[in-house]
């Protein structure tokens, strides 16, 4: 039976991030793969030849160099990579678009602070004391007791339009939890989408992905694609063996998994998780990919990223009674980032993201699925575009390739629960289970985006591993 | 090996793990944290590349040994002397 010292479930960005640290320092590492691609809940592909992200928007914690302990930083030393080898290009701006208020904002704070300032001049006073809340916030803290972030924010903004505003983006990017959040974690996000910023690569996801390979491989890290552990057997509070999904089994000193909370404990002969903590999350999303023959600069949008829209009363961040729930959303434009001149989109793409009702979508047979997801795709383009400049796309000729996830394509191709991405409402930060040599990272550890999820496998690394 | 040896030792570690830190006037008995942006995850990696590179334990208790290169120079010249 092969031994590791430490194996690691999932080659997403958070494994592969743990696997480096690990690997560096001499450790025996394996990281077991159930799907053919690495990258997870991050992944990549390509239909007819043109090249796809499957959760890339865009890269949030986006700080320039020597920022003094921001995640992207911290994680490129950790790593040991080079900063200009992620190849990323800063957002042009972005906007929260609530129908009646629009607010633009873009990597420099500024921006935002002074279009508060425009759309809510009663309300600048107490946006600006919420942003001193979050920068004396210690988010180094594992283990900060539960505040509600809404009765936070209600402390200093007293019109529902603003805080909800506030909120849209910091939940779509995203919170597990339905209406409010903890306020640690509001602070998380506050930070990496309005403090520090938004950049993409041109090439998109795997240009990250292969760099972290290549820096894995580099060390010593074994990886396993096309195996997934299926079993881990638990025998007085220690898994003592992996049994993979061919049936083979290797053991391991410690394991370290990216698979989320509730998937783990189920991956254990004794199960730990208690009933409550155990809930899959209740947030899961659809997302439209529309390709058009021009770049979507040529319809006049061409200088924004990601637009947040809600044209619901208030913004109601919870699954839906509906398939998709249209009120609100977020719409993605690659094109809207400050790449290299050499590099240009020959083709336009924008991305709709919408919440949506994981049971509705599970239940359909296929032929009704694909019927589903034709049916909302209009639909879904036409909400979105109620938020953007006047153009003239004529949608039904002008979109040449589509494609659509749901809640069951998460579900099938990361296996995680109901298709829930940001995953469970309970995180374990401390990463610690009670199976002794079992630990979690990535998105139910707690961090989330690309670089949180990448910390994630870093700290969980070095906190139970290494030491 | 000798106090200075051993510094530089400290320092080669500290040019690998952070890079963008300009090293060439670092004042031996002024506390690292103070003149680099070191925080507590590097402090881990000077400890670990220690282990790996050279052999040498620093245990947890002890890492307030590594302050700054003087009181490095002092803690760590008998640990390499010892190895040899």
């Amino acid at each position: 039976m092969e031994k590791y010292d430490v194996a690691i479930i999932g080659a997403g960005m958070s494994g592969i991030a743990a696997g480096i640290r690990l690997a560096h320092f001499g450790k025996k590492v394996c990281i077991f793969e159930r799907h053919y691609a690495p990258g997870g809940l991050n992944s990549f592909y390509a239909i007819d030849g043109r090249k796809y992200d499957v959760g890339l928007h865009a890269m949030t914690n986006f700080v320039k160099p020597g920022v003094k302990a921001a995640p992207l930083n911290r994680i490129l030393r950790q790593l040991r990579i080079r900063r200009e080898d992620l190849n990323l290009s800063e957002q042009k701006g972005s906007r929260i678009a609530f129908g009646e208020k629009d607010l633009k904002f873009s990597n420099e704070f500024s921006l935002l602070e002074s279009e508060v300032g425009r759309e809510f001049p009663d309300q600048i006073d107490g946006f600006r004391k919420l942003v001193r809340d979050v920068e004396g916030f210690d988010d180094s803290r594992i283990d900060y007791p539960y505040e509600s972030a809404r009765a936070r924010v209600q402390a200093r903004i007293t019109d529902p339009l603003l805080e909800d505003m506030i909120f849209c983006p910091l939940m779509y990017y995203g919170s597990s939890t339905e209406n409010d959040m903890d306020f640690g974690q509001f602070v998380v996000m506050f930070k990496s989408i309005f403090l520090e910023g938004f950049a993409r690569p041109f090439d998109g996801i795997r240009g990250i992905i292969r760099l972290l390979l290549k820096r894995y491989r580099e060390v010593g890290g074994l990886r396993k694609m096309n195996t997934g552990v299926a079993k881990m057997e638990v025998i007085d509070d220690r898994v003592e063996r992996l049994i993979l999904d061919s049936g083979e089994e290797v053991q391991a000193n410690i394991v370290l998994s990216s698979a989320g909370l509730p998937e783990t404990n189920a991956l254990c002969s004794e199960k730990w998780l208690e009933d409550s903590d155990g809930e899959p999350g209740k947030l899961s999303f659809t997302e439209t990919i529309s390709t058009f023959a021009k770049p979507m600069k040529s319809f006049g949008w061409g200088e924004e990223a990601i637009i947040f829209f809600n044209g619901g009363e208030r913004f109601r961040y919870r699954s839906p009674n509906e398939a998709v729930d249209l009120n609100s959303g977020v719409i993605c434009l690659p094109e809207g980032f400050d790449y290299p001149d050499d590099n240009a989109f020959s083709e336009g793409i924008a991305r709709v993201t919408c919440l949506a009702n994981y049971d509705l979508w599970r239940s359909y047979p296929e032929d009704k699925y694909r019927a589903e997801k034709e049916s909302w795709r209009p639909k879904i383009w036409e909400a979105a575009k109620t938020f953007m400049p006047e153009a003239r796309i004529d949608y039904a000729k002008e979109c040449i390739a589509f494609d659509m996830f749901t809640p069951t394509t998460v579900e099938r191709y990361a296996w995680r629960m109901r298709g829930a991405i940001y995953g469970s409402a309970k995180k374990y930060r401390t990463g610690v289970t009670p199976v002794s040599n079992l630990f979690i990272c990535g998105t139910d550890q707690g961090f989330l985006g690309i670089v949180g999820s990448m910390l994630s496998g870093i700290a969980m690394a070095n906190a139970h591993a290494l030491r | 090996m000798s106090k200075d040896e051993c510094k530089q030792v400290v320092l080669d570690i500290i040019a690998e793990i952070a890079p963008d830190e300009e090293l060439s006037d670092v004042k031996p008995d002024v506390a690292l944290r103070e003149q680099l942006d070191l925080d507590s995850m590097d402090f881990l990696d000077i400890v670990m590349e220690l282990r790996k590179k050279h052999g040498i334990e620093v245990p947890e208790s002890e890492y307030g040994e590594l302050v700054s290169l003087d009181s490095c120079a002092e803690y760590l010249t008998p640990k390499f002397n010892a190895l040899v």
